[in-house]
């Protein structure tokens, strides 16, 4: 290993553009002519379009065309697509109604775009998308996935009757049934899982353009995945062919999932670019991301564990019905099946599962991955129901899970996952460790004397991540492969250009990516360049998201430099006339081992380029490509304990500590791991005690914006206590498992369990904010009995 | 449409806006100055945070005219002569930014704390007087310990200069 090499802190190679204000995003970006777009959506949750009149919005300064979804449908875009095939447990495929980049007919949801104005200042695009005049017929709304299931319940599309778009169902029945049965104890839960808004810091945009010399598009935009994009818009929407369109992804602001997703929007921008003949930008403003951006969660569920008479789980049991909006996003399908289900069966060995899932349409904005995506919907589920269980039964939280957790490995669950590596007493022994566990009691003493009640809760959370393999996927029905792509270009002085189809939006690959090269061939970070984003200079790739960039993308960097070491390696041993078996590659020279014989790894790259004494045969030349495809899914681990303090006068939740021990198995760069989980923290504390969507009963959103929806702020959290474990993940030749999403998946149920403990009560949702708080003690009388 | 003059980060500059244009705006759009970002509607991100005569001002709430004849320091203006400030750095050296969008804000919200407040800053200070800023990627934590770190710093420069 190098100073700069696995494992080491090396300082971020990308923060220096954004330090000083030098990051390039997409709305930073303009172009001779550049015309501004804004959208005509719709006000209404549920409506038929009477008509749409732009008459005065076409008069008004600055204003080039107003484009509807008549047109769009004539031109012949193709409608929105789910990208991932659910079946139902009759076999029937999943219900999936018709989606328009621009809706002329019916509107399903407040926001939905109906028509785009192009003009030449973003001001002047708003003006005239206001003065659109489109008239509505109200249709009644349902915005609770519960209601619309019920009979008599207004309908959104013709194809889903009764709003179903899937009953799903994952495990055994019967032999779950029989384990309850036979149970000594039962503990049973509604729980819900509060809908979210991602809130990346940078509004989506997008900027096309289409030169007609070339009948080429190019599309800027704020994606995680601009090779996805590509294919889909190319392959679905027919905008134009692969080799017509370039999508790049520039810096990109936060994702989170959001940016996941190809979106009306841009669609609509690639499109009106060449029917207007200049390019077009739009950018979101906040309250478009509010009502468009794909939200997540939104799960109510009911959950059953049975018991034998030893508190040793013997079955579990769930039904959830899970909200996806107006409209398939999308991955919107997989997130409440195999992305939730496969991980009901937690740390823990569970012989019986059987869980059950419809997935319900209403008049909501769509719903699709959101940081964990699934993941921290199991996790909330699982990990509520043990913290109960182990108090219903009188055991102790960490004993009830100890005596469950699995230990063997490989561990076959009921549902899908073979989990493939993993200590969960390891980390559950170092969080309890880090935050004096058996202070607690004392504490709490403490905190009752001050008028204060105090609380601890634990949550043993696993995921699972890098999810893979392609063949495994696609057989459950996703869309797309999940490999990823890497080509590493040795220049001829050489200097290093990496080329991956991961892409990063925060996450810090220019430095990580780096790091794993300087690792492995000894040179200097600063030497080494990573490329990504740009569909014209990688040439394929999946993208970032469900924390796969470290485990996928970098083992496929991994495997193209076992190539560049082979060549170099073989040019080496012919220009020192010496066995290829005896070359070893350390501090940037390729070395004859036992001898003093050795060049520069430059020596050999400019070898490799002048090609005038290479090995018989050899091509010249020192560049190498690899697809990675995994074998198997990667299993992130670890431990979470909340502690917190109420105040039962005004029922704030203050966070006095919060520990998270982590197994992410092989860590490249701990700064950046840490970085990813204090993250992942906040955005779980801000589900469990802040954050909540909220719309009315006619469907409108109630919080639309940053006075209304309750970010996390800086005083709103702690700083954290972080531990680390480790076992190595054996499926990926680094053995990482990925470590973005943890903090998120597993924060909310130990907040929960806190807070819950804390009041002395079994059952409550999320958010804990003030006002529920506050009604929860007076429900139960618990003022006094703090006083 | 309105001329409007005002000194940016220490070049005079004026240009033609609409009387309806933002600070912002004008800052991104008239002045290429596109390290000021726009996160919200509503005043409550603190992306778009500039100095304007020495004080924090969030630009989109502000319109260009109202800045007339005033000083603004963007992020853009605070490195001086090549050199990093120290604010600046600090935040590389403890990994206080991700995606980078909310740090010129918070840069520029941590530089306008220390010369109201001084150096002599604990943790729930500074995270009270982020209230105004948001950051969805780094928890907040790296930050904190960025600005901690940079007031430390700055301290001693100044203990040093006595």
């Amino acid at each position: 290993m190098t100073a700069e090499g696995i494992g080491a802190r090396v300082l971020r190679k990308e923060d220096k553009r954004f330090i000083t204000g030098n990051g390039r995003y997409t709305d930073d970006m303009t172009m001779q002519r550049m015309g501004h777009a804004a959208f005509v959506r719709s006000t209404h949750a549920h409506a038929r379009i009477k008509s749409i009149n732009t008459d005065d919005a076409m008069k008004m300064p600055g204003v080039d065309a107003v484009l509807n979804g008549h047109q769009l449908v004539a031109d012949g875009i193709g409608n929105i697509i789910c990208g991932w095939m659910i079946h139902s447990k009759d076999g029937s495929p999943m219900n999936m109604g018709a989606y328009r980049a621009l809706e002329s007919e019916t509107v399903r949801y407040v926001g939905q775009a109906i028509a785009v104005v192009v003009a030449d200042t973003q001001q002047q695009a708003r003006d005239a998308a206001e003065a659109v005049v489109v008239e509505y017929e109200d249709l009644p709304a349902v915005v609770d996935s519960l209601d619309a299931l019920k009979d008599g319940a207004p309908q959104l599309h013709p194809e889903a009757a009764g709003n179903l778009i899937y009953d799903w169902e994952i495990g055994e029945e019967a032999p779950t049934d029989e384990a309850f049965a036979n149970a000594a104890h039962i503990t049973r839960m509604d729980i819900d899982n509060n809908r979210l808004v991602p809130n990346p810091m940078e509004p989506r945009s997008a900027l096309a353009h289409f030169d007609p010399s070339e009948e080429h598009y190019t599309l800027y935009t704020t994606s995680q995945n601009p090779h996805v994009a590509r294919l889909v818009l190319s392959a679905f929407y027919n905008v134009a062919p692969e080799n017509k369109l370039r999508v790049v992804a520039p810096d990109v602001g936060g994702g989170f999932g959001s940016k996941i997703f190809i979106y009306p929007e841009e669609i609509a921008c690639l499109w009106a670019t060449k029917r207007v003949g200049r390019p077009v930008k739009w950018t979101s403003d906040r309250t478009e991301a509010f009502l468009t951006d794909a939200h997540g969660r939104d799960h109510h569920s009911t959950a059953e564990l049975a018991l034998d008479a030893n508190n040793k789980i013997t079955g579990f049991r769930v039904k959830t019905v899970a909200n996806l909006g107006a409209y398939m996003s999308l991955f919107s399908s997989s997130v409440p099946t195999y992305l939730y289900a496969t991980l009901l069966s937690g740390q823990y060995n569970i012989p019986n599962i059987y869980a059950n899932v419809k997935a319900v349409y209403t008049n909501t904005t769509p719903v699709d991955a959101y940081r964990g995506a699934g993941r921290p919907e199991a996790t909330y589920v699982v990990e509520r129901m043990m913290e109960t269980a182990a108090k219903e039964v009188g055991m102790a939280p960490a004993e009830f899970r100890r005596i469950n957790f699995v230990r063997e490995f490989p561990h076959q669950t009921p549902v899908i996952m073979a989990y493939d590596a993993g200590d969960y007493e390891a980390s559950l022994d170092a969080a309890m460790k880090a935050i004096d566990y058996d202070g607690f009691a004392q504490r709490r003493t403490q905190s009752e004397a001050a008028g204060k009640l105090r609380g601890i809760g634990m949550s043993c959370y696993i995921e699972a991540c890098g999810i893979a393999p392609s063949q495994a996927v696609g057989s459950l029905g996703a869309g797309v492969g999940l490999w990823e792509s890497a080509e590493v270009r040795v220049n001829a002085v050489g200097t290093i250009e990496v080329l991956t189809g991961s892409h990063s939006h925060g996450q810090g690959h220019e430095t990580t990516f780096a790091q794993l090269v300087s690792d492995r061939l000894g040179l200097p970070t600063e030497s080494i360049s990573i490329v990504h984003g740009d569909t014209d200079k990688v040439q394929m790739g999946m993208g970032t998201y469900g924390s796969r960039s470290g485990a996928v993308g970098m083992s496929a960097i991994a495997k193209a430099l076992d190539k560049v070491e082979a060549k170099a390696k073989k040019i080496a041993a012919h220009l020192m006339e010496a066995s290829e078996g005896d070359i070893e590659i350390e501090n940037g020279e390729l070395k004859v081992t036992g001898t003093d014989k050795k060049l520069t790894f430059t020596e050999v790259s400019l070898a490799a380029y002048t090609a005038h004494n290479l090995p018989e045969g050899m091509e010249p030349g020192l560049k190498e490509g690899a697809f990675y495809d995994p074998t198997n899914f990667t299993f992130p681990a670890g431990c979470y304990i909340c502690e917190v303090e109420v105040d039962p006068d005004t029922g704030v939740v203050s966070i006095e500590n919060f520990v998270a021990a982590d197994d992410f198995g092989t860590i490249i760069n701990p700064m950046i791991v840490e970085g990813q989980v204090h993250g992942g923290l906040v955005q779980g504390i801000g589900q469990a005690m802040l954050e909540n969507t909220q719309y009315d009963e006619d469907g409108q959103l109630l919080t639309a914006s940053y006075m209304d929806y309750t970010m996390p702020r800086a005083d709103d959290v702690p700083s954290f206590t972080l531990e680390t474990t480790v076992t190595e993940c054996p499926g990926n030749p680094l053995g990482m498992k990925g470590c973005g999403e943890a903090g998120a998946i597993g924060s909310p149920p130990a907040v929960i369990n806190a807070v819950t403990d804390a009041l002395g009560i079994r059952d409550m949702n999320m958010p804990a904010s003030p006002n529920r708080v506050w009604q929860l003690i007076q429900d139960n009388g618990m003022k006094q009995a703090a006083e | 449409m309105t001329t409007v003059s005002m000194t940016v980060n220490g070049k005079q500059i004026s240009g033609e806006v609409e009387d309806r244009t933002l600070l912002s705006t004008f800052l991104r759009e008239n002045q290429g100055l596109t390290g000021t970002h726009i996160g919200c509607d509503t005043s409550q991100c603190g992306a778009c945070l500039v100095h304007m005569d020495g004080k924090a001002v969030k630009s989109c709430s502000m319109l260009a005219v109202q800045a007339t004849g005033s000083a603004v320091t963007t992020i853009e203006g605070v490195s001086q002569n090549g050199q990093l400030h120290i604010m600046q750095k600090a935040f590389k050296e403890n990994h206080g930014l991700q995606c980078g969008f909310c740090t010129p804000g918070m840069i520029m919200s941590a530089i306008d704390m220390i010369d109201r407040l001084g150096t002599d800053l604990d943790e729930k200070t500074i995270r009270h007087e982020l209230e105004g800023n948001i950051c969805r990627c780094t928890g907040y934590h790296n930050i904190v310990k960025a600005i901690k770190a940079a007031a430390d710093e700055m301290a001693e420069v100044l203990e040093a200069a006595e």
